[in-house]
């Protein structure tokens, strides 16, 4: 490497972790994003001359570089917001096939017998790439309900997921130890890739946004690989910052479900749901639904309103009605505020994102440590397609499969309003009692749907 | 081990501590667009694809090197685009007044 490309590196390295640094506050994140598209700039602009283009090699850099750059502004702008999930789930999918696709093109130029320094990251990098590759078309396919979002379980599937590990490992030895042709690293890339699919199948839609975390940290490994074969400074350092950063805020994610990570990937929530159902026993008891106008009244003449938006609030775009509702209340002196939980929508986050857009103002949204404790002061808390997250079940009973996971303290205040499109449980699968409780007032029905009736009411109240 | 396999686990080493230091203060809110963040910073796979793209001589290089420069492109593209999609809502609403009584409607 030139001494010119090697500090254009080493500041490209340098933006990279400002600008993840600035995306960890709300206040520069927007500018983190800049600073990180910067050092990419500085680092391909740094490449490119360096580079020996054959006439055959020019062309596919152009042509390649066109058809990228309109998949990926056409894709990240035409995308409902709703959709963004599976939109960074295939934008992911893309860097982990490039990554391995990049290990199988070394490995060709290498010859039957690469020194181990290159082969061993190459294969890595195939196995790795390949896994998101697949991985993440699975959940995109999954979030965009291309397919069913329940796990897809078969009876002795940890045995075939784990014979298919065994092979990967099998010709893993083979290209390092016996020889590195094309029949023994594209069976790798083959294997590889129905491992992806294998691993991910089985896993729920609502645990997604954990498995897309994962993959994305994947991707990260498998570049920095790609870098130790390339001897390229830039893919490693890059590489591995995703790959830590990455392999952090999956925990994160998961510890915000309350749950292992292990427990993610491994179905044991699949298993649960059964058994935990049973004791529930929901015969016999009755919810208590309310007219549109016995609950906007309640709401207008309100002092304190929470609002809890969930899922169900996503699905159904109704980010703007809800706002509107809430205008509506404040203009008659009621206080409003949302309360988020960390794992609200189908992404921590997720919520934010979507109310942001429906211009809800910055203060009103409380993250859950910050409103935990003024449930109890509230008049009414509206939960609007949220189940799981202020089920008291996860405080209460030990044998649940959510108990641990920590919840906003709905049961707390003097009402609550659910609007809910029917008596089904959450992602979790298990039953609410406070949907049973006496102070508890169920308006079924498509969120949107209802909200807007609910504005209306309001209006008239 | 030769110098320049020791000098590359160096900084693989190093960029461990880094990547995890550096977003460990990240409020949950911000998750989505730094996982969106970081989707688009491992787009620097773009370097590699180019590197094996150029030099493209025979049938099967040329498949691959498009191949993966196209991928590699969409990753940093689209990465980079959605990113910045998810924060401009954020900075939208920085701009409103700090106390709620003001940014409250009338």
């Amino acid at each position: 490497m030139t001494t010119v490309l090697t500090l254009a590196y080493l500041l490209a390295a340098v933006l990279f972790i400002l600008g993840l640094k600035q995306l960890s506050s709300p206040r520069t994140a927007r500018n983190g994003n800049y600073t990180a598209a910067a050092g990419m700039v500085i680092a391909l602009g740094a490449t490119v001359p360096q580079l020996h283009f054959t006439t055959a090699g020019a062309i596919i850099v152009l042509v390649g570089v066109l058809i990228g750059t309109a998949v990926g502004t056409i894709g990240a702008r035409q995308v409902k917001m709703t959709a963004i999930p599976q939109m960074v789930a295939l934008f992911n999918g893309a860097g982990g096939g490039a990554a391995a696709l990049v290990a199988v093109a070394e490995l060709l130029k290498f010859g039957p017998h690469p020194p181990i320094a290159e082969a061993l990251p190459s294969v890595f990098s195939i196995v790795i790439g390949s896994v998101s590759f697949a991985g993440s078309m699975v959940a995109f396919a999954k979030l965009q309900e291309l397919m069913t979002g329940t796990p897809i379980t078969y009876p002795g599937q940890q045995l075939v997921n784990g014979l298919i590990a065994a092979a990967i490992i099998g010709f893993v030895i083979a290209v390092l130890v016996i020889a590195s042709i094309p029949f023994s690293f594209l069976s790798l890339m083959l294997l590889a890739l129905i491992l992806g699919i294998a691993v991910v199948l089985p896993i729920g839609g609502a645990d997604m946004p954990v498995v897309i975390s994962l993959l994305n940290a994947f991707t990260g490994l498998a570049v920095a690989a790609s870098g130790f074969t390339l001897n390229n400074f830039a893919l490693i350092v890059a590489g591995t910052l995703v790959g830590a950063s990455g392999s952090l805020l999956t925990k994160l994610m998961s510890d915000a479900m309350g749950r292992s990570l292990g427990n993610v990937l491994f179905g044991a929530f699949g298993q649960v749901r059964t058994t935990a159902g049973a004791g529930a026993g929901k015969e016999g008891r009755t919810v208590r639904t309310g007219s549109i106008e016995d609950l906007a009244t309640l709401l207008a003449y309100s002092r304190r309103v929470i609002i809890v938006p969930g899922y169900g609030l996503a699905v159904a775009q109704a980010q703007h009605a809800v706002r509107e509702l809430a205008d509506l209340l404040e203009k008659r002196g009621v206080e409003v505020n949302y309360a988020i939980h960390p794992v609200a929508g189908r992404m921590p986050g997720h919520m934010n994102v979507l109310l942001a857009e429906a211009n809800v103002p910055y203060e009103q949204l409380k993250e859950m440590d910050e409103i935990n404790d003024e449930f109890k002061d509230a008049d009414v808390v509206l939960v609007v397609g949220a189940n799981d997250v202020v089920n008291p079940a996860a405080r209460t009973s030990p044998g649940s499969p959510i108990y641990g996971m920590p919840i906003l303290n709905a049961d707390q205040a003097k009402n609550v309003v659910f609007l809910k499109r029917s008596m089904r449980p959450g992602f979790a699968g298990i039953d609410n009692d406070l949907l049973y409780d006496p102070k508890t007032i169920m308006l079924f029905g498509d969120a949107k749907d209802s909200l807007t009736k609910l504005v209306n009411a309001v209006k008239a109240a | 081990m030769n110098s320049e396999l020791l000098n590359e686990l160096t900084f693989f080493v190093l960029a461990v501590f880094v990547g995890i230091e550096v977003i460990s203060k990240v409020p949950t809110m911000l998750h989505t667009p730094l996982m969106s963040g970081t989707n688009a910073i491992h787009g620097i796979i773009l370097v590699g694809a180019l590197l094996i793209a150029a030099g493209a001589n025979s049938p099967v290089t040329v498949i691959l090197g498009l191949l993966a420069v196209v991928l590699a492109t969409t990753n940093v593209v689209g990465g980079f685009v959605v990113t910045d999609r998810m924060l401009e809502m954020f900075k939208g609403r920085q701009a409103q007044p700090n106390t709620p009584e003001t940014a409250k409607p009338k």
